[in-house]
């Protein structure tokens, strides 16, 4: 990574970029703070009001707004699935139903997100700073998936460490030297590695069956059955979830790919259904 | 619908939660309709759940928010014979003290034909030509506003009814499932069940593959060379 000015201004807190002068003088306060280039004003986006410039203090995130759900992912004989419904909640309200949280960070990797939508999109920022900069060395070499991963945890831990999370818990997918790699970061900076890893509600449901039908050398048939079973049970029992998925792909051989939006067939044809309280008037 | 009862913070704030319910007269009679969704916070515990519950043989309770509430009050309204509908919405009435449920209680009777009393929490009793109640009525008051007739058929009605449970089961996370419709008129009670991959669908919403299109990989599943989704592309 090429070095970034940073400051060790109290306001903004150690190893983040930010301007000269982050006490509030009047000489900052007079002025409109320049955004320039290099010198993004607070260590997130670019912006023009610098909080820490007008004496306010820093804002925490203290609950996200537009929320995506679960994420699941797992590892099978040519590498890995990444999937994940296209909702993006406005609290219970089902607000956008195209939102899509797998990014593809290069033919090596993908980061799926739960959480925030947002701070998701904040992170992709990040990411493709460090693509950017791997395509202008013009050298071939890409992030590892395992690179990313370690990045993503820095920056969630590091975030954390000011008290204000970026609000996301993160699947890191891909093939490295040949072998397939899946880790998870959550808002904290907790993280680890595993065969098959979910967030959000799928750790509930969708775990148990990777923990019974998930092998490393799963054939991509199977692989993806067992996808299809996990994102099912998730929209039959998180109730914040649309019947409208993506599966990333990230192979050996093949790169990185990410499907189109698609629906799965679900089962509504049990004859309790139909009437449930038949013999048990008032229940529900 | 919540399991929970107040003060578990597993439930939302509002008592009057997860569900839709939707009723309204027609030219000869009534047709009430509700979702299927029970949930505990974010977990769905029935997805095909019936929430019309009889009064009576003619008349019929919504019921939404607190489910135990609510549950005793229909388990309680049972009465002999044929009763009118005022009577059995005295009953609420009386139980005001223990509803922390909202309720929609609608039926047909001679006297009066079909008949809808919304009962809001509080026990307030309001006479009305249609009412909607449940965290999912919040989506859909301006197609209500708008698409109500008076003296629709009965086959109007239905769909008025499915329509708006369908549109707020699309955007309300508490709702969803099943859809069930129940009509009522002179000739008796009528029931619909609309499966939950049969519930309209709307842009934005992807149709439910049919299983004539085989159990194999949906169409376009398997992930193509950088395809992405259209809308709101994260990046």
């Amino acid at each position: 990574m090429l070095p970034r000015p940073t400051t060790h201004s109290k306001a903004l807190g150690p190893g983040v970029a930010g301007p000269e002068l982050a006490v509030a003088t009047s000489a900052v306060l007079d002025r409109p703070p320049q955004p320039t280039a290099h010198h993004p004003l607070t260590g997130a986006q670019p912006c023009f009001v610098d909080p820490a410039a007008l004496g306010d203090p820093r804002q925490h995130t203290k609950y996200p707004y537009v929320t995506g759900s679960s994420v699941v992912a797992i590892k099978y004989k040519d590498g890995v699935l990444v999937g994940c419904d296209m909702l993006g909640a406005y609290g219970s309200t089902k607000r956008y139903k195209s939102t899509q949280r797998i990014h593809q960070v290069n033919s090596k990797c993908v980061v799926a997100a739960g959480g925030e939508v947002s701070d998701f999109q904040h992170i992709i920022t990040l990411l493709d700073e460090l693509t950017t900069d791997d395509y202008r060395t013009d050298d071939g070499i890409e992030l590892t998936p395992q690179e990313v991963y370690s990045y993503l945890c820095r920056v969630m831990y590091n975030r954390r460490n000011k008290f204000d999370p970026l609000w996301n818990s993160l699947v890191v997918g891909g093939v490295q030297g040949g072998v397939p790699f899946l880790g998870m970061v959550g808002m904290i900076g907790t993280h680890y590695t595993d065969s098959h890893v979910t967030t959000g509600f799928a750790n509930q449901l969708a775990r148990p069956l990777f923990r019974e039908r998930q092998h490393d050398d799963m054939s991509e048939e199977d692989a993806l059955a067992l996808m299809y079973d996990a994102l099912k049970v998730c929209y039959y029992r998180d109730k914040v979830s649309i019947n409208k998925f993506q599966i990333a792909k990230v192979t050996k051989d093949a790169g990185t790919s990410i499907s189109e939006p698609f629906a799965l067939e679900m089962r509504w044809d049990y004859k309790l259904f139909a009437q449930p309280t038949k013999w048990a008037v008032g229940a529900w | 619908m919540d399991v929970s009862s107040r003060g578990n913070s597993n439930h939302e704030a509002s008592p009057s939660t997860g569900t839709t319910v939707v009723a309204c007269i027609f030219k000869g009679g009534v047709v009430l309709g509700a979702d299927g969704r029970v949930s505990i916070g974010n977990y769905i515990m029935n997805r095909a759940s019936n929430k019309i519950a009889p009064l009576s043989d003619s008349i019929f309770l919504c019921r939404s928010g607190s489910a135990p509430d609510t549950q005793i009050i229909s388990d309680n309204g049972e009465h002999g014979g044929e009763a009118t509908l005022p009577a059995a919405g005295q009953i609420n009435y009386n139980n005001k003290d223990h509803l922390v449920g909202a309720m929609v209680v609608a039926g047909w009777d001679r006297l009066g034909g079909g008949q809808v009393f919304g009962v809001p929490i509080g026990g307030t009793l309001a006479k009305e030509k249609w009412a909607i109640d449940g965290s999912g009525s919040t989506y859909i008051w301006g197609y209500c506003d708008s698409e109500y007739k008076d003296d629709m058929t009965r086959a109007e009605a239905e769909h008025w009814v499915m329509e708006a449970i369908a549109l707020a089961m699309t955007r309300d996370s508490s709702s969803g499932g099943v859809i069930r419709l129940i009509t009522l008129d002179d000739t008796g009670v009528h029931h619909k069940y609309v499966r939950g991959d049969e519930v309209p669908q709307f842009v934005g919403d992807l149709p439910f593959p049919t299983p004539a299109a085989g159990g194999a990989s949906p169409a376009g599943a398997a992930p193509a060379e950088g395809a992405a989704a259209t809308g709101m592309v994260v990046g």
